[in-house]
């Protein structure tokens, strides 16, 4: 699994940190999400898909092989 | 459960397809939309689409492809007319009944309109992309526009046409803009930056009449007389929930698709996103929430119900709203509460912590030019319904 995000649509609501803290974080300043890890585990695929599903910016893209 | 019948193709109704398929779901998936477009996010209506920052495209939910991969039999422009609760079937616009082992209501509302005013010239409303379209075509240097609603979707408005130099009135019926929702406090916060911007917040102001000049629109007339010129009128006084097609079906509709709170309104049958009234665990009470972070979490938790799996729905609700550069953002259940304790404002107008108490918990957060991380404390502590002055204790460390 490969994931992307899209800052510049990013709205910082931060869902993605809250199911999946080990992929994703948040700037300090503005909230905007940063990738701590652009191929996670397979350990972590459930919480990644979830935060892609519940991006209230749809800013989460992921390419599965 | 072999055939998922979901109506409605926005948020909600993606979520519950995509939950369905990410749980090894593999029936039938019929998604039924009355908008021709795949699903398309809306919060950007009001911000960079009306802007002209970003192009239509840029709203799609998903890249095409992710929608080809879900292998859903798409009904985009068919309106859900009526249900059959016996049958089990969904009957459309055109087209044959759709039958259904589960039914997913994510409908959502649509913009509430002043009487009289449908398909006028200059008369707009905000809820759809070419709502967004037809009101941009307008916005120019210099016109004027009168925004009837100083709710969120006025407020955004309000903001945006600013920056593209238009001449704003933003009419709010009562004392304090959003004070029903946030509270007075914050009210006054958001109506101060949108003075400090030039927007003419113009309180206790209803609407008697809009006015024409042949086929335009020339304007407002307030109740007390007031004329007020305008180019165009923004109507933004709420929504009203897209449940008419349940008439008569059984279902019980009250403000929204009466739901449990699994999410469910009747055997097999489950309520999603806007148009959804369920009963909220956590906060002890019956909610309909217009939130986008919402019809996503309540897609995922009824493909679960769907699928045998049924949890309580019993999230801590959350929204944003971005306004002359200032970024808005609350968790909890704002409403109703009993009191808005203001715990950080700055002089300037730029910054503002509010926390909201219910009885004796702590149920909201509101904050604004803060950094967002900030909140996740609060989050947690509305999560796990904190008492109101260990709350208080907590976060002033």
């Amino acid at each position: 699994m490969k994931v992307s995000v899209d800052a510049d649509k990013c709205v910082a609501a931060g869902q993605c940190v809250l199911l999946a803290p080990e992929v994703f974080d948040q700037r300090e300043e503005d909230g905007v999400v940063f990738l701590l890890d652009e191929a996670p585990g397979p350990d972590l695929h459930d919480g990644v898909r979830e935060s892609a599903m519940v991006c209230p910016a749809a800013a989460i893209h992921l390419a599965e092989s | 459960m072999n055939r998922v019948a979901i109506a409605g193709a926005s948020v909600g109704g993606l979520a519950a397809a995509e939950a369905l398929r990410k749980a090894g779901y593999t029936g039938a998936i019929t998604l039924i939309g009355d908008e021709p477009r795949p699903p398309y996010d809306r919060p950007p209506l009001s911000k960079q689409l009306l802007s002209g920052q970003w192009a239509p495209d840029r709203l799609d939910l998903r890249p095409p492809a992710d929608i080809d991969a879900l292998g859903m039999e798409l009904r985009l422009g068919v309106r859900a007319t009526g249900l059959d609760l016996a049958r089990r079937t969904v009957s459309l616009s055109e087209g044959a009944d759709v039958p259904y082992d589960a039914l997913v209501v994510a409908t959502g509302v649509r913009a509430r309109r002043l009487p009289g005013t449908e398909g006028m010239a200059g008369v707009h409303s905000l809820r759809t992309l070419p709502d967004a379209l037809a009101l941009k075509e307008r916005l120019r240097p210099g016109r004027r526009l009168v925004i009837v609603g100083a709710g969120f979707v006025g407020a955004e408005v309000a903001a945006t046409a600013r920056e593209l130099g238009v001449e704003v009135s933003l009419l709010e019926s009562g004392p304090v803009p959003l004070a029903h929702a946030v509270g007075e406090e914050a009210g006054r916060f958001m109506t101060r930056l949108h003075l400090e911007h030039g927007v003419a917040v113009r309180t206790g102001a209803v609407v008697a009449e809009i006015l024409r000049d042949g086929a335009e629109t020339a304007g407002v007339r307030l109740a007390d007389g007031t004329v007020l010129p305008a180019d165009d009128v923004l109507v933004a006084i709420g929504s009203e929930p897209n449940t008419e097609w349940l008439t008569g079906s059984g279902l019980t509709v009250q403000n929204g698709l009466v739901c449990d709170e699994y999410c469910a309104a009747a055997d097999g049958v489950y309520g999603v996103g806007d148009a959804a009234r369920w009963h909220n665990r956590l906060f002890g009470t019956d909610m309909r929430i217009e939130h986008r972070t919402n019809a996503a979490e309540q897609g995922m938790a009824v493909a679960r119900a769907i699928l045998g799996d049924p949890r309580p729905f019993a999230p801590v609700p959350y929204f944003w709203s971005d306004q002359h550069g200032v970024k808005l953002q609350a968790y909890g259940h704002l409403r109703d509460h009993d009191e808005a304790l203001v715990l950080d404002v700055d002089p300037e107008g730029r910054r503002l912590l509010v926390a909201y108490r219910k009885a004796d918990r702590l149920v909201g957060v509101l904050a604004a030019g803060k950094p967002p991380k900030l909140l996740r404390a609060w989050r947690a502590l509305i999560a796990a319904a904190t008492e109101w002055t260990a709350a208080l204790a907590i976060t002033a460390v």
